[in-house]
């Protein structure tokens, strides 16, 4: 699949780009032999080298008909995105379920380096976040660009190009962790190649959405390509900013970041955030800007708040990220400003999620009977519960119960699980079926109990992480009466051991659920297509059926 | 009249990325670029060192672990925290950290002052089975430490790349960083005094491991754990006092919660 829509000249050039990834990963070989970094560069050079073979075995294969390029959509890196994005989720959260038992049984380490909490903990957050997350995001967004500009993406070897090289940057992130290699900067733990890989990758990816737009038949560019806009672009500045550093030597994978103590746990907290809010969160609002009004054939309810909201949400997250180092070396003057931001930031994020829920008045009972539909709601609530709970844990004198306890991860997990899953997997279940030309998903019902498990994992966890958190945070303050501390760190511990349980029991529910959509969606790819009829609608020249969908109220 | 103007930009893709990054950069900017040019944000310590090669690589091994993912090394100037962890951390303490390791979650305690608290051989049998010395532990095991020979070979590198982003090594540390690396270990060697000469006379100087036949990643991490908050008493010496916790009122309260939830 991957090279029918290639000409053979374009089958050549991308042999021509695997080459040169190879002699990089020929040069990274040789320079590291005597370091991890050797390692990395065999990867690198073995994975290409097999890629080159793929394309030389299918170099004489039948042409495409260029001519009928421009009245057609692009969608063959789309379907192996969701592909990967769906591999990923299993990964990230078998990880992260095997984590949260560790936790709780510390003989799950197994006295191995590479299966250790500290090695595996950033595979979960990298495999989840960046494997899953990342992979939905770039696919959503090439399927969301064509039909909102109703034009094909303006390449045919860039989307591969940016497809392929995200997932080598995470496939290198993660064994590199396995292997002891990371900034231990977190969410961006990866070491410099890996680092300077991805800047290659994201330039090539704004280019090409970039150019996409400009060939729209509509004069306007719709909200949702303003969030994915504004997360390709930000997601470059903080990710360029956070990880400038200097290697060891040309022949080592490890460096040191330049920046050091406060001014370093500045722009870790600064990116930290801004990764939430334009990778977390900017990214995930664009899908639900098209899918979900998609979904319930309703146009959004208001073009006055997506506007106030978008430009809310550029302006103050970038503000927030001291909110991180309350109490702590930081000046106090960044405090303040970090929580001033951080509680106005509620206005725009209400006003998203307040955006998305009353797009679907008039639709409540698709709500009660699509659980797809359901899926992308719960998140929209999600949304909006877990950016009411960011502001509040932003106050200063609440940060300094909550701070360090597991009451930050229940609220993460409460946005990663609650909003960014679940309106992935809404957003996936909607697209599915019409990327493949089926009527439906394979099973209506496979849904319903994706659904169930996925909202039953999350809200275990949560609450979970909430009494673990209060209960930490109340215990590490609690004085005697006569003034001294009255429980040691070890008394905490010992009273997280249930909880520790329970969330595990949760993420396992949430991973169960992501196991039934991954063989639904299969059996969905599997199934014969659904009449012509159908596949007619969806195509850049052909006004779109349910075009009133992507044009905001007014 | 802002709706129109907004149906303006919206039909240019470069105009509207353009105001993205505009709007972007601000906060950034605003609070970041201060914190390299406003002199109070680092307070001076003068009797700030820098890590020896071996507490340097100790450091490695404590990132490479993982371990600031349940550590952290940031004691906040809250009263509760300086009474369990002592003085609250200061700028100046984590000014040749890069990266810092303040952390953002304590599932173990912090870290910060643990230098001195516990002995060598303590840390040795806690790093190789943290149940044998605490039951209810729920940290991992790290055997392999013990056995795993510390490369110093190209410590010398690692200290020339931190010279150049600004850590006071001089060139002699360079040159005898391998060498230093292993005289801090090795208490009766040629080398011992060297480190002393280099690096202070409080740079502790011990058979970290025990064991003084082999240089081992253990070596190196106990002596990374035993520096922690001794590079400068700069902490010892501020006198501004630690906040109460903004519910004090409320402490009746919040211990009946904590011992109901137990």
């Amino acid at each position: 699949m991957m090279v029918s829509q290639l000409t053979r000249g374009e089958r050549q050039g991308s042999i021509l780009i695997a080459a040169a990834v190879a002699l990089c990963g020929l040069a990274l070989a040789i320079a590291g032999r005597n370091d991890l970094l050797g390692v990395h560069g065999a990867f690198v050079l073995v994975g290409s080298v097999a890629l080159i073979a793929f394309l030389l075995s299918r170099l004489d294969s039948p042409e495409p008909d260029v001519s009928r390029r421009p009245s057609e959509y692009y969608d063959d890196p789309i379907k192996v995105g969701i592909a990967l994005s769906m591999l990923w989720a299993i990964f990230g959260m078998f990880v992260g379920v095997w984590v949260a038992a560790e936790l709780a049984w510390p003989s799950l380490n197994f006295d191995t380096a590479w299966l250790s909490f500290g090695r595996l903990r950033p595979a979960h957050t990298t495999g989840v976040i960046f494997g899953f997350g990342g992979n939905a995001l770039i696919a959503t967004s090439f399927h969301v660009v064509q039909r909102t500009s109703r034009a094909r993406l303006a390449g045919q070897i860039s989307p591969w190009f940016v497809l392929l090289g995200y997932n080598l940057f995470c496939f290198l992130a993660v064994t590199g962790y396995l292997m002891g290699l990371t900034q231990s900067k977190e969410y961006a733990e990866p070491e410099w190649y890996a680092d300077l890989w991805l800047v290659v990758v994201w330039v090539t990816y704004f280019v090409l959405y970039l150019r996409t737009i400009a060939r729209r038949k509509e004069p306007h560019i719709y909200v949702a390509n303003w969030y994915f806009m504004a997360f390709i672009v930000v997601v470059a500045i903080l990710h360029i900013v956070n990880n400038l550093a200097i290697p060891v030597s040309l022949g080592h994978a490890w460096s040191y970041p330049i920046w050091s103590g406060v001014q370093d746990a500045m722009v870790q907290w600064w990116y930290g955030h801004n990764a939430v809010a334009f990778f977390l969160t900017a990214g995930f609002l664009g899908m639900m800007y098209y899918y979900l009004p998609k979904r319930a054939e309703r146009p959004i309810f208001s073009y006055r708040l997506s506007i106030l909201s978008f430009w809310g949400i550029t302006f103050f997250y970038m503000w927030a990220g001291s909110h991180h180092l309350h109490y702590t070396a930081l000046p106090h003057w960044v405090q303040t400003l970090g929580m001033t931001f951080s509680i106005m930031l509620l206005v725009p994020s209400w006003a998203s999620a307040g955006n998305a829920i009353l797009t679907l008045n008039g639709a409540w009972h698709k709500v009660r009977n699509d659980a797809t539909l359901r899926f992308m709601f719960v998140a929209a609530v999600f949304y909006g519960l877990s950016t009411f709970e960011g502001s509040f844990l932003a106050i200063r004198p609440v940060n300094s119960l909550s701070h360090y306890t597991d009451w930050t991860v229940g609220h993460v997990h409460a946005g990663a699980l609650g909003w960014v899953a679940l309106i992935t997997f809404g957003s996936i279940y909607t697209l599915v079926p019409s990327l493949w030309k089926r009527e439906r998903m394979y099973s209506a019902a496979l849904v319903e109990v994706h659904f169930w498990l996925a909202l039953i994992g999350t809200l275990i966890y949560v609450f979970a992480m909430w009494n673990s958190g209060i209960v930490q945070g109340l215990m590490w303050r609690t004085y005697t009466e006569s003034g001294t501390l009255a429980y040691s760190f070890l008394d905490s511990l010992v009273a997280m051991y249930p909880y520790y349980i329970a969330r595990t029991l949760g993420g396992f529910l949430f991973l169960l659920g992501a196991i039934v959509g991954c063989y639904n969606i299969w059996m969905t790819v599997r199934a014969s297509p659904a009449a012509a009829e159908t596949a007619l609608k969806d195509l850049p020249d052909a006004r779109w059926a349910e075009g009133t969908a992507t044009t905001p109220a007014e | 009249m802002a709706e129109l103007f907004h149906r303006k930009i919206e039909r240019t893709a470069i105009g509207f990325v353009l105001a993205i990054i505009a709007a972007a950069s601000v906060g950034g900017i605003i609070e970041i670029a201060p914190l390299f040019t406003i002199d109070e944000t680092v307070e001076e310590a003068p009797d700030m060192r820098p890590y020896t090669p071996l507490e340097l690589a100790g450091r490695n091994v404590y990132m490479r672990e993982g371990c600031y993912a349940c550590h952290s090394q940031m004691i906040r100037t809250l009263r509760d925290d300086v009474d369990r962890y002592g003085p609250y951390s200061l700028a100046v303490e984590s000014r040749y950290d890069h990266p810092m390791l303040w952390g953002s979650k304590r599932t173990g305690p912090d870290l910060a002052r643990i230098g001195g608290k516990y002995s060598d051989i303590w840390h040795v049998a806690h790093l190789t089975n943290p149940r044998d010395v605490v039951p209810q532990s729920n940290m991992p095991s790290y055997p392999w430490l013990a056995r795993t020979s510390l490369r110093t070979d190209d410590l010398g590198l690692h200290l020339a790349a931190q010279q150049l982003i600004g850590v006071p090594y001089t060139d002699e540390m360079i040159a005898n960083a391998a060498r230093d690396a292993l005289g801090q270990a090795l208490p009766d060697s040629d080398y011992a005094a060297g480190v002393q000469e280099r690096y202070g006379d409080e740079a502790q100087i011990s058979a970290f491991d025990g064991v003084t036949t082999e240089l081992t990643e253990m070596d190196a991490l106990v002596a990374y754990l035993q520096v922690l908050g001794t590079l400068t008493d700069a902490a010892y010496e501020n006198t501004v006092a630690p906040e109460e916790a903004p519910d004090a009122e409320d402490l009746a309260a919040g211990s009946a919660t904590a011992s109901g939830g137990r």
